[in-house]
């Protein structure tokens, strides 16, 4: 065991950091772009230079590279102060691959190579006020008329559809049968007429997602990704790409800032940090934090070896995000009363923890409830058998619903 | 990015896995409970032949002089099959003490003979319940002879010679003393347990003939890099553990069935038994780099030793409680495995210091940074 590159990996390491470094965009070029402006002119850079969505094939705008290469990349360009570009990852991370596996081929080289220069971004609508981790019950209709369809219905929880130029979704075009058979898959234009955007105010005063709503929204038949009934599998492909981009457990607080605190504030006029019970939490959480990172060695080494890395990958969230919420709730109570001040959207030290305790909630609910994550692991790594389900094998119009 | 074992090493583990299958199943750890832990010599006799006695013990030792990795390996197989067997107390504890800090002449008479398995050791330092520091210590050394009681010590009605951790007036307060065990100053006593499948003595000591190892005054210093790196090969054992009693559990709840189908069908089950999964991966991952820091004696192995020792102390108390409380009623039988777990891993998790006292020393590795040193 060593954490050392092989030599085509300190090759391509040294490459990479060596463009990295002589191209990332100095301050002055920034100066005075929107933080949009400036992921989209440090994106469109990597793409001509073969630096963007790397393990693409070249003529949609990638290198062929490997994982692991990928992985290494990530890691150089964490290393530079290059501009955010989370903005793309969806449309790379999730529509890209989908595309990749279902689009036509005029389709492919129409589309790929914006999607990998950052000048088309794209937004994800799957989620429904009636289909969130029941994700196939989704209601959103689409009826056929000569070429096209006609959509209509309401979409939820769509990062970014407000500056997306295009989408991918999931529809019911036919409700009359059971209701993973009754779904098509379609990308359309998020400008198209009858379509209406509005931000979502979560309980951290923040607004990352949107409800879409659809008025008899036309999309051409040409726009349909698999066969019409064939919906559901082709999200698969999409779902499985948002779990392998979801899978890190990152975000909110973590135990050095904790410890900093712990510091900082007295029980009984000694340091927090002094206290037993107090370095207990501090253990246990740092012992995730760890667990996490090795467990993400291991994954590496897999993609290292050109293997799939092991279900080991799947706990990330599950572990990440309570424990961040755990770790921010006790750090607040260590500030005792001064812990119920905060000014949101600061991002000081002061408003880490209240900052992390309001935006935690929806971490532990996107890409995957704690629950569904738990029942992944439950069925898919641990082999055990689904729930008896009330709407298998019956017509969608006629299963139970609440509303 | 090289983190996981070699092929050797995967080999290793195949073998070992497939040896304590046929000579080491669940009904060879029941006849040690029910007989009162009677030493199995003939199983502690195989293993010591196929050289796990012998893996890191230099070959000028007569030992095999591999690495760490593949003690790793096989303390993970022991542990997974609930082996009663001295292995930790004379390997992870006695033999890697005598490497640690015997003289010339102390290795050469002890570590070919604990390389084959003719001797065991075992490391003696609690003196009754509670904690015992440096300053709580009362068993005393005077020129070549100790005195005082030792209890409970792990395998210490079978050790041959004990490790000693004795009162010094000078440097850290503790000083390290070699005895042999078969001599007129010592009287050994069986202890009862919560886990007759380990067996542990009361050891009092009348003026026994004692060699001091390593310096005087040194002995807390180095009780403390003995636990650290003992800690890695413990945690691998109740990783093993863990992981044992997750597939027991799920096998159980595949078969069993209540309302009409079987229990692993629900959710209160199934998210049990996914928690179980969940904290069994972080103590493996742990455990993985813990090996690597104890193999490459890393400046950071102290806080790789916690968060490795942590990690499995919590997986295997929950995966042994949560496995009896998957088989229901049953599981809280006699006849059945399940307490096994239960027994082993309360006993594993108080061994070298208990989880509180693990949670304090991680910390104290953050506080002096040693993350900042981690690959």
């Amino acid at each position: 065991m060593d954490f050392k590159d092989s030599p085509e990996e300190a090759t391509f390491r040294d490459q990479a950091a060596t463009w990295l470094k002589a191209n990332v965009p100095a301050p002055a070029e920034l100066d005075g772009l929107s933080e949009m402006e400036r992921g989209k002119l440090w994106q469109k850079r990597k793409a001509d230079a073969g630096w963007a969505c790397i393990r693409w094939p070249e003529e949609y705008g990638g290198r062929g590279a490997n994982a692991i290469q990928q992985v290494i990349l990530n890691q150089e360009e964490s290393k530079v102060a290059a501009p955010a570009t989370g903005q793309f990852s969806i449309g790379q991370g999730m529509a890209a691959p989908t595309m990749m596996t279902w689009a036509t081929e005029e389709q492919k080289t129409r589309f790929l190579p914006k999607l990998a220069s950052g000048e088309e971004i794209w937004c994800q609508l799957f989620s429904e006020p009636a289909g969130g981790s029941d994700l196939a019950a989704l209601r959103t209709k689409a009826v056929k008329d000569g070429d096209d369809w006609v959509i209509n219905g309401q979409k939820i929880w769509t990062s970014g559809a407000h500056y997306s130029d295009w989408g991918i979704l999931v529809l019911r075009t036919d409700p009359d049968v059971p209701k993973h058979q009754g779904l098509s898959y379609f990308f359309l234009d998020m400008k198209s007429p009858g379509i209406e955007i509005k931000p979502i105010k979560q309980i951290s005063g923040a607004a990352n997602f949107n409800e879409v709503y659809f008025t008899d929204v036309r999309v051409s038949d040409t726009q349909r990704l698999g066969e019409v009934g064939q919906g559901w599998q082709v999200a698969l492909t999409t779902l499985m790409n948002e779990r392998a981009s979801i899978g890190g457990g990152g975000g909110g607080a973590g135990v050095k800032q904790a410890l900093k605190l712990a510091n900082s504030v007295n029980i009984d006029d000694k340091p927090a940090s002094k206290d037993r019970q107090v370095r207990a939490k501090l253990a246990d959480w740092y012992v995730k934090e760890a667990g996490i990172k090795y467990t993400g060695y291991r994954s590496m080494t897999a993609l290292s070896r050109g293997e799939i890395p092991g279900p080991e990958n799947s706990i990330g969230k599950l572990v990440g995000a309570p424990k961040s919420q755990d770790l921010a709730s006790f750090a607040i109570d260590l500030q005792e009363m001064g812990g119920v001040m905060w000014s949101p959207g600061e991002n000081d030290f002061d408003n880490l923890f209240q900052s992390s305790f309001m935006g935690i909630p929806g971490l532990r609910i996107a890409g995957g409830t704690d629950e569904i994550m738990a029942n992944i692991i439950a069925e898919r790594v641990l082999g055990l058998p689904q729930e008896p389900r009330m709407d298998k094998g019956i017509p969608f119009t006629e299963v139970p619903t609440g509303s | 990015m090289n983190f996981e074992f070699s092929e050797e090493q995967n080999l290793l583990r195949e073998q070992a896995r497939g040896f304590l299958q046929d000579n080491c199943s669940t009904k060879v750890v029941r006849e040690s409970l029910e007989n009162g832990g009677e030493f199995n010599k003939e199983l502690w006799r195989k293993v010591a032949e196929m050289g796990w006695t012998s893996t890191v013990i230099p070959e000028e030792y007569d030992g095999l002089g591999l690495s760490y990795f593949e003690l790793s390996v096989i303390a993970d197989e022991l542990g997974r099959a609930l082996a009663p067997l001295p292995f930790s107390s004379s390997v992870y504890l006695g033999t890697e003490a005598i490497l640690a800090a015997g003289s010339n002449t102390q290795k050469e008479s002890w570590l070919p003979k604990l390389a084959s398995g003719e001797a065991i050791a075992t490391f003696a330092i609690a003196e009754g319940n509670g904690q015992t520091t440096a300053a709580s210590l009362t068993t005393t050394a005077e020129g070549a002879s100790i005195t005082g009681t030792k209890v409970p010590v792990p395998d210490g009605d079978i050790a041959d010679v004990a490790v000693v951790v004795t009162k010094s007036a000078t440097g850290d307060g503790a000083s390290w003393y070699l005895v042999p065990l078969d001599q007129p100053g010592v009287h050994r006593e069986k202890v009862s347990t919560l886990d007759p499948s380990r067996t542990y003595a009361t050891i009092t000591f009348n003026a026994a003939s004692a060699e001091l190892m390593g310096a005087e005054g040194n002995g807390w210093a180095s009780t403390q890099s003995l636990y650290d790196r003992a800690a890695i090969l413990f945690a691998w054992e109740q990783t093993g553990g863990s992981d044992a009693a997750l597939e027991m559990a799920k096998n159980y709840a595949l078969g069993r069935y209540a309302f009409g189908r079987p229990i692993a069908s629900y959710q209160a089950i199934k998210h049990k038994l996914a928690d179980m999964y969940v904290k069994n991966t972080l103590a493996r991952s742990n455990c993985y780099y813990g090996a690597w820091a104890l193999d490459s004696n890393a400046p950071n192995l102290p806080l790789a030793a916690a968060t490795a020792r942590v990690a499995a102390t919590q997986a295997y108390y929950y995966a042994s409680k949560e496995n009896i409380q998957t088989h229901g009623g049953m599981g809280f039988t006699w006849e059945f495995d399940c307490q096994f777990h239960y027994r082993r891993a309360k006993v594993l998790s108080v061994v070298i210091g208990n989880e509180s006292q693990w949670q304090d020393k991680l910390v104290t590795g953050l506080e002096a940074g040693l993350d900042e040193d981690a690959a």
